[in-house]
């Protein structure tokens, strides 16, 4: 009898716990944006200025299972298969789906939608254009069945199809004006449009259609958006905003921790964003591999990474890919690596025999980086001091990012600090920084290396991730053997949210998990 | 024909604002076009996205950017004639509601500063200059010399500072109209009145005290003394009117100065003001923007010295204008 009453008690006291971790419906998410967007088309954006405010009001066809990166769920799509040659993709969608002014969703709209994307009407920007490539056809057998049909397999292709960017737009709307998305916000994500207050706020407003039931907990959000960081990190600390979803500084975090303690969470995780060196082959002496990779050589990543994340919100030391991802090379392969070595000695000295070699020991060059404190100058320093070591001088030069991309694009510069960022993990996506550069928008390094744009193709068709894997390390091996572009180290994501703010999940992108519909307030 | 002679002066002086506008129209374009980079690259490009040449071409073209300068130019000082700004080329909406729906904040904070500041000015400059080298005296230069040598912004940090601090709060981030929400907008827009009016009233408090001790030498300040007015009359009715003049002119100049100075101070507050709007236009080339910004100010700099010239006929009698 007394067993019967303790473990009925006990029972009272699961089920009580487990009510006060149930999410709460109701209230506003105020969180800080840094920067605003400049129209409202996602498929002619590409920062996370965009992602924030505007990804609430958009579903996807598919998207990153927020609690479980990097797997892939159905946003619109309910279920879907791959035919065996891997070029067909079929895709069976959600039903009783509505867009936010009450007409329904159907395939048609997947269709026009990423018929846009890949082939974009006159006068539509689309930025990613060139990754569905491989789409040879998308059909429509019924309203809610939608086939897509390749080219040739490619491995990331559900991938990229998750990717935050592919808002489904209304094929009507799309019909009547290819441009609608531009200035019209038109979705079938869990928060209608309320206001965009230029320069101020961008307001959403739980849509009660959504076919999520039950879903958005939130009752509205308020992106407000503040330049400043310091004014950022106020605003988190007096509790006038929730949260920012891009990430802080080491500092900042430490700031906030020891003003707020205990009333707030902090989650850290590798960021898929990497600085990278590139070098304008173009210019001697950088025409010549062995200079090349005596300046990688002279890198001291493993220590550099150690003492930068105390100042800079980068720590991991990683090849082409992010430490930790399941393609990335491990420690021991990265080592093995001209640059990765752990014995810093012996890889200057190669480096400065090298550069003998090459008749340029003394060399003098310019390292042109982008005026960002985080972190491009504090890894600029760092770089311009490891390069010191070994008896070079360098000169920092630090542009607005107007003329920064000005001067990589024209080939005006020497040596380039440069960024590596994006959505998710996928070497068909950061590899394009290290192809050749009649292959690749983002490579302005000048060069042509046919060794390397063969084994990325090899790798987009590859069908087995241990053949994949395998691609990849020759790929990266030649890579960094040649050092055309370099990778120096890859961020680190600290996000600082206040802990009453619950359901989002932390991921290594910024772009990521942005649309709110799990996010609920519990106060 | 226009024969009153201050009517005569009034109408001289706006159409003397036509040429003048003229000048900062075709310099501002100048200016611009020979500043590097390319907006078009920097909203495709902003976070590593790739994009073809072709895309970057039709933007460009969509933009204007592919006319040639004198195309570009006609295009601009065509639209000023019709009293078109034209259309931003950052976010494509047009230029006079992106900067309408700035300009009332930054208006208002120019206006509360400028109170604020002749508020305390004026009567602390006066009591400077009467009670001369006493302690009162010492006191009031000693604040106004710190107000000069204190940065608005970095007093705007302080303040912020202290009250997220002290109180565990910082003022609202957004505006709302003072005739929707009165509390939340001066709880918003008080405090970087505040930081900006204190440098604002320590100028025109030295100004006041130096015009005041200036005026109180002359002979009609001697005059009015020995017919045996109080001094209170002989300081408020005789050496006020006259030291008014040059402080009248700080006062505007500074006033006009904060439409769209106050660039710091508005991010410190982030306040969605003219200032902060025009770092951001600069910074990415969005030329419409700029100039129209230019061209506001630059019209609202000229503007005020008019009205401060006009203050100078009402203030003192002697000046007639011809």
């Amino acid at each position: 009898m007394k067993v019967k009453v303790l473990l009925l008690i006990a029972a009272a006291l699961f089920a009580a716990a487990g009510a006060a971790h149930a999410q709460k419906r109701g209230g506003e998410l105020k969180f800080g944006v840094s920067a605003e967007p400049p129209n409202y088309d996602c498929h002619a954006n590409s920062s996370f200025a965009f992602v924030h405010p505007v990804r609430p009001h958009y579903s996807t066809l598919l998207e990153f299972d927020p609690a479980n990166y990097p797997k892939v769920r159905g946003d619109l799509a309910q279920s879907w298969t791959v035919s065996k040659d891997g070029l067909t993709y079929t895709f069976k969608l959600k039903q009783n789906v509505k867009f936010h002014d009450g007409s329904a969703f159907s395939s048609a709209d997947v269709k026009a939608s990423y018929d846009r994307i890949r082939n974009p009407p006159q006068g539509v920007v689309s930025l990613r254009k060139a990754a569905y490539a491989d789409i040879e056809s998308i059909d429509t057998p019924d309203a809610n069945t939608v086939v897509f049909k390749l080219k040739a397999p490619n491995a990331a292709m559900l991938s990229l199809l998750a990717s935050p960017w592919d808002c489904i737009y209304s094929a009507a709307k799309l019909k009547a004006d290819p441009k609608f998305p531009e200035k019209n916000i038109l979705g079938t994500g869990p928060f209608t449009f309320v206001e965009h207050a230029a320069g101020s706020h961008w307001v959403g407003k739980r849509f009660d259609g959504f076919y999520e039931k039950g879903k958005p907990y939130l009752d509205g959000y308020r992106a407000i958006f503040i330049r400043n960081t310091a004014a950022r990190v106020n605003a988190l600390q007096a509790g006038e905003v929730l949260a920012e979803f891009r990430g802080h500084s080491p500092a900042d975090r430490d700031k906030l921790v020891q003003a707020l303690g205990n009333k707030i969470e902090v989650h850290e995780m590798p960021w898929v964003c990497s600085l990278v060196v590139t070098f304008n082959t173009e210019k001697k002496p950088f025409d010549d591999a062995k200079v090349r990779r005596a300046l990688s050589l002279a890198i001291d990543r493993w220590g550099g990474a150690q003492a930068l994340s105390k100042i800079a919100l980068v720590r991991h030391v990683g090849g082409v890919l992010r430490p930790g991802y399941e393609l990335a090379a491990s420690n021991a392969e990265l080592e093995k690596y001209p640059g990765f070595s752990k014995d810093v000695k012996k890889s200057r000295a190669e480096a400065q025999k090298l550069l003998k070699e090459a008749g340029v020991a003394n060399l003098k060059f310019k390292l042109t980086n982008r005026n960002v404190p985080m972190p491009y100058t504090p890894v600029g320093v760092f770089l311009i001091d490891q390069w010191r070591q070994i008896g070079l001088t360098v000169e920092h030069e630090q542009l607005d990012t107007k003329l920064y991309q000005a001067a990589l694009r024209a080939g005006n510069y020497e040596a380039g600090l440069d960024f590596n960022c994006d959505f998710m993990d996928e070497p068909n996506l950061q590899l394009l920084k290290y192809i050749s550069a009649d292959k690749s928008t983002i490579n302005y390094g000048r060069y042509q290396d046919r060794t390397l744009d063969e084994l990325f193709e090899k790798q987009i068709r590859a069908t087995s991730t241990a053949e994949r894997k395998k691609l990849l390390r020759a790929f990266e091996d030649r890579a960094l053997e040649q050092a055309y572009t370099i990778p120096t180290v890859w961020w680190h994501r600290i996000i600082v949210t206040w802990k009453q703010l619950k359901g989002w999940h932390m991921s290594p992108s910024h772009y990521l998990n942005q649309d709110l519909t799990e996010v609920w307030l519990d106060q | 024909m226009v024969y009153h002679p201050m009517l005569r002066y009034i109408v001289n002086r706006l159409l003397l604002m036509i040429p003048t506008l003229a000048g900062v129209a075709v310099l501002v374009f100048i200016l611009l076009r020979m500043m590097p980079g390319d907006i078009v690259e920097l909203k495709l490009l902003a976070e590593g996205g790739g994009v073809d040449a072709a895309t970057i071409a039709m933007e460009r073209a969509r933009l204007g950017l592919d006319k040639s300068l004198w195309g570009q130019f006609w295009d601009w000082m065509g639209g000023l004639l019709r009293g078109d700004l034209g259309i931003s080329m950052w976010t494509g909406r047009p230029v006079i509601d992106e900067i309408a729906s700035r300009l009332e904040l930054s208006l208002q904070v120019a206006l509360m500063a400028t109170v604020l500041a002749t508020l305390i000015a004026i009567p602390l400059g006066t009591i400077s200059a009467i009670f001369k080298d006493t302690w009162i005296d010492q006191t009031i230069r000693l604040f106004a010399i710190a107000g000069l040598a204190v940065p608005s912004f970095w007093l705007g940090m302080i303040i912020i500072l202290t009250l997220l601090l002290t109180f565990n709060w910082i003022p609202p981030l957004t505006y709302v109209p003072i005739y929707e929400d009165p509390w939340h907008n001066l709880s918003q827009l008080i405090w970087p009145a505040l930081a900006v009016g204190y440098r604002y009233s320590a100028v025109a408090t030295r100004m006041t005290r130096s015009t005041i001790l200036e005026v109180m030498q002359e002979d009609y300040i001697r005059t009015a003394r020995a017919k045996g007015i109080r001094e209170r009359i002989v300081v408020a009715r005789h050496a006020m009117r006259n030291a008014m003049l040059p402080v009248i002119t700080v006062i505007g100049l500074e006033f006009a100065f904060l439409i769209g100075g106050l660039v710091v101070t508005e991010q410190v507050f982030n306040l969605n003001g003219l200032g902060k709007l025009f770092v951001e236009t600069v910074t990415r080339g969005d030329f419409t923007m700029v100039q129209a910004l230019v061209m506001l100010i630059a019209g609202f700099f000229i503007f005020v010295n008019f009205v401060v010239d006009l203050l100078y006929a009402a203030f003192d009698p002697r000046v007639r204008y011809r």
